[in-house]
C-alpha cells in the first residue's frame, strides 16, 4: 500500500505545456478520480505517475520514495489502458500471467495466482479464449485481472469504461468500487465522465488545461465548486448560467433577475449559476423569480426536465420529480429557486461568497 | 425458395457480374497463353513454323526430365531462392525494426532505402558487374588498398563465386521491399501493448520474442511468399550477369534457351510447363503453411 505525491509536476511536449505545476497528495488506499474535458491532460498526468512518460519538471513520490527517475516496472503500479491493450495472440490465461513468466516463481504458483484472480473477476471459464472471442465487458475484466495479478501498491486506470455501453458501464463501475473495497490499494482513475467521478471517488481532482482546478470530495465539489469551470463540469444536467451586472450593490440579469449580494467591496460579478434541481416553475410570479418562456418538457419517469428561455439564446434546464407541469410551449412561466442555491462567479470564473451564512459554511467545510 | 435464398442468389449474381471483366482478362492474358504452352509441350513444333506439328505425347517432358542441365538449373534456382529470401528476410526485419523507432530524418531514410528497389534490375546488375570487375572494379580497388587481398578477385568470372554474386545483388536490390512490407506490419502493432509490457516489467528480449515476432509474423509470411515466388522465376539478374553460364542458370533461363536458343517450341514449352508446375507446387505448400487462405481475425 502506498501514497502518491506529486510535487510541482510539469510536462511539455515540444512547445506545448500539457501539465503545469501540479501539486497533489493522494493518501494510501484512497480512490482518486482525475476528471476533466477531453484533451485537458488527464492521461498524460496518469502516465507521468506510471513512468510511461518522463516528467519535464517536478517530482513523483510513491510510498514516500522519490520515483521520478525509476522505470515504470519498478514503481509498484499497474496500469489499465483505455483500449485494454490485451495481447491479441495470447489466450486470457497467458494475458494475465505473461509478466509473471520471467518472475522465477514456478508454473504452479503462476497458475494458482491466475486462477485466484480469474475467480475474483468471474472469468474462470474464459481462460482458454483469445481476446477477440470476448465481449467488451469480458475484455475489461481480463485487463483488470492482468493489473490485479501483479499485486501492485497503486492501480492506475485510464478511462477503463469508456468503450463499454451504458448498462455495462454501470455494472463495471460497481465492480471497480467493490474491487477497491476488497484489495484496499490506492487507485487513481481517469475519466471524462462526471458521473463516474461522482460515484467512484473518495476525492476528485478536476483538471482544466493541464492545471488542477480543484481537489475535494464529490460533495464538496458539487456544493462548493471553486470555479465556474468546476460548477459547470460536475452535475448532470449542467448548472444553468446567465450573465449579470452589478450596479449600486444590486445585481441585475435576464428575465428581471434582481438580487442584493453581500460582497466584499471592490468585487466584480459577471455570472450567476443555478443548478437545475434548485429551480421550480410556476405560472404566477413570486418575490424572487425571473420571467421565462416555456420551451419543452421531457418526462423521464422518475423525474422530468423542462427547458425554459430566460433570454436571447439562453435556455435553462429545470429538473423536478412528480407530475409533469402542465405548461404549453410559448407560455410565460416564472422560475424560482431556493435562497441558498444561487452561485455567483467573478470575471475570472472564481465563485464568490455572497451571503452572511457563507463564511460559517466555509468553516464547516 | 425463401426470400433470403432469393436475396442470396441475387447477391451471387451481382458478385459474378462484378468479377466477370476480371475473369475475361485473366482468360485472355494468363489462361490462354498458358493453355497454348501446355498444348505445344505435347508437340514437336519449331519456333520458326509453329503451324506444322505432330503430337508426340510426353516425349518432350521426358527429354527435359532427363536433361542434367535442367536439374542443374532447378538446383541453382532453389539455392538462389532459399539463400536470398532467407538473407532478405533477416536483413529486412532488422532494418524494419530500426526504422520503426522514431528518430530525426526517419522519413528521408525510409524514402532513400527504396532507391535500390526502384532501379531496373538490368541497371543494378550492370552497376554491380562494373563495381565487381577484377581489374577496374571499385570493390577490388578498395579491398586491395585496405590490404585485405593482394590482387583483384574475379568475382563475376570465377564459377564458384558467381552464384554468390547473384545472391548478393538480389539482396541489395530487394531487401528494401522486405523492409517496407515488414515495417507496415510493425506499424499495425498497437503501441499500448508495449506499454502494458513495460509497466509489468516484461524484459526487452521477451517483448520482441513474445509480442513483436508473433504479431508481425503474418506480414513476414506474406512478404516471404511474394519474394519466393519472385525468386523462383528469376531471369534477368542471372542472364544479364552471366547469360547461360551453368553455375547461375535458372529454370527460366533454361526454358528460354530451349525455346529461343534451340528454337524447339515443343521442348521449350515442356520446360516452361515443368517450371510452372514446380512453382505452383511450392506456392501451394507455402500458402498452406502460412494458412493465408484462412481469415486471421
Ligand atoms: N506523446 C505526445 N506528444 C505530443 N502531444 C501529446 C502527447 N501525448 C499527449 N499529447 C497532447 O497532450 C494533450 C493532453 O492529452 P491527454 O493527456 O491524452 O488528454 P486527456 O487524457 O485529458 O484527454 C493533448 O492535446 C494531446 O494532443
Ligand atoms: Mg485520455
Amino acid at each position: 500500500m502506498a501514497s502518491v505525491t506529486l510535487k510541482n509536476v510539469s510536462k511539455s511536449f515540444g512547445v506545448y505545456d500539457i501539465i503545469r505545476n501540479v501539486d497533489l497528495e493522494i493518501a494510501d488506499g484512497e480512490f482518486v478520480v482525475f476528471v476533466g474535458p477531453s484533451g485537458c491532460g488527464k492521461s498524460t498526468l496518469l502516465r507521468l505517475i506510471a513512468g510511461l512518460v518522463p516528467v519535464s519538471d517536478g517530482a513523483v513520490l510513491i510510498g514516500g520514495d522519490e520515483v521520478t527517475d525509476v522505470p515504470a516496472s519498478k514503481r509498484g503500479i499497474s496500469f489499465v489502458f483505455q483500449s485494454y491493450a490485451l495481447y491479441p495472440h495470447m489466450n486470457v490465461s497467458r494475458n494475465i500471467s505473461f509478466a509473471l513468466e520471467t518472475a522465477r516463481i514456478g508454473k504452479a504458483e503462476i497458475m494458482r495466482r491466475v486462477e485466484a484472480v480469474a475467480s475474483m473477476l468471474k472469468i474462470g471459464h474464459l481462460l482458454e479464449r483469445k481476446p477477440r472471442q470476448l465481449s467488451g465487458g469480458q475484455r475489461q475484466r481480463v485487463a483488470i485481472g492482468r493489473a490485479l495479478v501483479a499485486d501492485p501498491e497503486v492501480f492506475l486506470f485510464d478511462e477503463p469504461l469508456s468503450n463499454l455501453d451504458a448498462d455495462l458501464r454501470t455494472e463495471m463501475r460497481f465492480e471497480i468500487a467493490k474491487l477497491h473495497a476488497e484489495v484496499k490499494a490506492t487507485m487513481i482513475y481517469v475519466t471524462h465522465d462526471q458521473t463516474e467521478a461522482m460515484t467512484l471517488a473518495d476525492r476528485i481532482v478536476v483538471l482544466n488545461h493541464g492545471k488542477v482546478e480543484q481537489v475535494g470530495t464529490p460533495r464538496q465539489l458539487y456544493d462548493r465548486p471553486a470555479t465556474r469551470f468546476v460548477a459547470g463540469f460536475l452535475g448532470s444536467p449542467k448548472m444553468n448560467f446567465a450573465p449579470t451586472l452589478l450596479t449600486d450593490g444590486r445585481l441585475a440579469g435576464p428575465g428581471g433577475f434582481s438580487y442584493a449580494p453581500h460582497l466584499a467591496t471592490g468585487t466584480t460579478v459577471s455570472e450567476i449559476g443555478l443548478r437545475p434541481e434548485a429551480l421550480a416553475l410556476s405560472a404566477q410570479p413570486g418575490s424572487d423569480t425571473i420571467e421565462s418562456i416555456f420551451e419543452r418538457a421531457e418526462d423521464l419517469g422518475h423525474e422530468y426536465l423542462c427547458y425554459v428561455r430566460i433570454g436571447e439564446g439562453l435556455i435553462w434546464t429545470v429538473r423536478g420529480s412528480g407530475a409533469l407541469p402542465a405548461f404549453l410551449p410559448g407560455q410565460t412561466v416564472h422560475v424560482g429557486w431556493r435562497a441558498d442555491s444561487l452561485y455567483l462567479f467573478d470575471r475570472d470564473g472564481q465563485r464568490l461568497d455572497h451571503r452572511p451564512a457563507d463564511r460559517v459554511a466555509e468553516e464547516v467545510a | 425458395m425463401t426470400p433470403t435464398d432469393r436475396a442470396r442468389r441475387a447477391e451471387t449474381r451481382v458478385a459474378w457480374l462484378f468479377v466477370a471483366p476480371l475473369v475475361v482478362i485473366l482468360l485472355a492474358v494468363a489462361i490462354w497463353p498458358l493453355g497454348r504452352t501446355v498444348f505445344f509441350a505435347f508437340t514437336d513444333a519449331y519456333l520458326d513454323n509453329p503451324g506444322s506439328y505432330d503430337f508426340v505425347g510426353f516425349a518432350n517432358f521426358v527429354t527435359v526430365w532427363e536433361d542434367a542441365t535442367f536439374w542443374r538449373a532447378v538446383r541453382n534456382t532453389l539455392v538462389f531462392t532459399v539463400v536470398s529470401v532467407g538473407i532478405e528476410t533477416m536483413l529486412g526485419l532488422a532494418i524494419a525494426l530500426l526504422l520503426h523507432r522514431a528518430f530525426l530524418g526517419r522519413g528521408l531514410v525510409r524514402a532513400a532505402i527504396l532507391i535500390p528497389w526502384a532501379m531496373p534490375m538490368v541497371v543494378s546488375t550492370r552497376i554491380w558487374d562494373w563495381m565487381l570487375n577484377d581489374q577496374f572494379g571499385l570493390i577490388n580497388k578498395v579491398l586491395v588498398e585496405l590490404g585485405i587481398i593482394a590482387k583483384g578477385i574475379a568475382w563475376t568470372a570465377d564459377p564458384s563465386l558467381l552464384l554468390g554474386v547473384v545472391i548478393f545483388i538480389d539482396v541489395w536490390v530487394t531487401t528494401p521491399f522486405m523492409v517496407l512490407l515488414i515495417l507496415a506490419g510493425l506499424q499495425l502493432i498497437p503501441e499500448d501493448l508495449y506499454e502494458a509490457a513495460e509497466v509489468s516489467g516484461v524484459p526487452q528480449w521477451k517483448r520482441f520474442w513474445s509480442i513483436t515476432l508473433p504479431l508481425v509474423a503474418p506480414a513476414i509470411g506474406v512478404a516471404m511468399l511474394f519474394r519466393t515466388l519472385d525468386a523462383l522465376r528469376m531471369f534477368d539478374l542471372s542472364y544479364v550477369l552471366a547469360a547461360n553460364n551453368a553455375n547461375t542458370m535458372t529454370m527460366s533461363i533454361y526454358a528460354r534457351d530451349q525455346l529461343i536458343g534451340f528454337q524447339d517450341l515443343g521442348v521449350g514449352s515442356a520446360a516452361s510447363t515443368w517450371v510452372f508446375l514446380i512453382i505452383g507446387l511450392i506456392a501451394i505448400v507455402i500458402v498452406g503453411l502460412l494458412r493465408l487462405d484462412r481469415p486471421h481475425h
